[in-house]
């Protein structure tokens, strides 16, 4: 048994320790916001944070979660309401929809790192998710509207 | 009086030389002792072996191109980029999806190397290779391999200011380092460095125990 802790919740799931993490979350736990693209970490579609981190699920062994902080993207705010949740909403950023919890995921710890990020440095973070519908314009601005409502948040706070 | 106190100070004498001795005595001991402690080799342990420097430039420099040859090899330079995104594959080309350097060489954001390389190599051909501390070097020591002449090479490699401040016996140390070896077990699709792990170290602590010597030339 591995024990594991997903979305602030304790799992102990029966599962051979090289299991990819992508499918103990979807077909064992049954979380299938995260999805399956290429299955060797060149797509980002399966990113969920791992200890804060944008891992890869598709190529993390299970065993290297037992034990860690594990967030899908069911899990990254209590209401849909992590500000790039918000701002993808607001910018209508999805098309097809397929690659955007992988997205998200990347961007919510690009807006932790750099709360106020660059052109460029959206770039460098979000190079590694893509999206075959093209939504990249769409992707950025929401990015910068979501480091916009994260300012606005923490100012009223 | 007088002839008695003499007789008490000749009393004396012998005394204050056994004391004098026996205290020089243990300072050799103490200090016997303490080298002995530092010099003494260690059987198989090279980091405690006495580092013997011989110098012969002719060996250093012959050895060197050998050191170089794998060293240029791409699974040694796919992590020494002249630029801040690493290389890729046989071909050295440029990393798909453009992962930065980062300060401390293990990227950037959501692009950090261990997001994607696992403590082990990934089954398949060409998944991302493995190793528990994956990155490159960091951006204020960049220890750029590509397009580097051997001579250029061997300076650099030698010059604590531009090798992370490391003398020859770490130079010498980091031929086990855990990603050097990742060199030598590089995951499906990728080809070795052209010889042995054991055929460069050797060549290596040979390059660096005859004097370093870089090779002639620009």
């Amino acid at each position: 048994m591995i024990n594991l802790n997903v979305n602030q919740k304790a799992y102990q799931v029966d599962a051979d320790p090289n299991m990819p993490l992508l499918w103990v979350i979807r077909d064992i736990i049954g979380l299938t916001g995260t999805k399956y693209g290429c299955g060797v970490a060149q797509c980002g579609a399966c990113v969920v944070h791992l200890n804060g981190e944008a891992v890869r699920s598709c190529v993390t062994k299970v065993s290297r979660a037992e034990g860690q902080k594990i967030v899908t993207i069911e899990g990254l705010s209590k209401d849909n309401n992590h500000p790039a949740q918000v701002a993808w909403n607001e910018e209508n950023v999805p098309q097809c929809g397929y690659c955007h919890s992988g997205q998200i995921m990347s961007a919510a710890v690009l807006l932790r790192e750099k709360p106020n990020p660059t052109d460029e440095d959206i770039d460098s973070a979000m190079a590694g998710n893509i999206c075959r519908c093209g939504t990249y314009l769409r992707i950025r601005k929401a990015i910068h509207l979501a480091a916009e409502l994260q300012r606005k948040e923490s100012a009223s706070k | 009086m007088k002839k008695q106190l003499h007789h008490k100070k000749r009393y004396l004498l012998p005394l204050r030389a056994v004391a004098v001795i026996g205290f020089l005595l243990s300072m050799v001991g103490i200090m016997a002792f303490g080298l002995n402690k530092k010099t003494e080799p260690i059987a198989g342990d090279t980091k405690t072996k006495p580092l013997v420097i011989k110098k012969d430039s002719v060996a250093s420099v012959k050895a060197f191109k050998q050191v170089y040859t794998v060293l240029m090899s791409a699974r040694c330079m796919n992590c020494h980029p002249s630029g801040n995104i690493p290389l890729q594959g046989d071909e050295s080309q440029l990393h798909t999806m453009s992962p930065q350097r980062g300060i401390d060489g293990k990227g950037v954001y959501a692009m950090k190397c261990a997001n994607c390389h696992q403590a082990t190599n990934t089954p398949g051909l060409h998944t991302p290779p493995g190793n528990p501390n994956w990155h490159l070097p960091p951006a204020d020591m960049k220890m750029v391999f590509q397009g580097k002449t051997p001579r250029q090479l061997a300076k650099q490699l030698i010059n604590p200011k531009q090798n992370g401040n490391k003398n020859m016996q770490q130079l010498i140390e980091h031929a086990d380092d855990g990603l050097v070896l990742a060199g030598w077990n590089p995951g499906e699709g990728r080809t070795l460095p052209p010889m042995s792990h054991a055929a460069f170290k050797k060549a290596w602590i040979t390059w660096l125990t005859t004097g370093a010597y870089a090779p002639k030339g620009k």
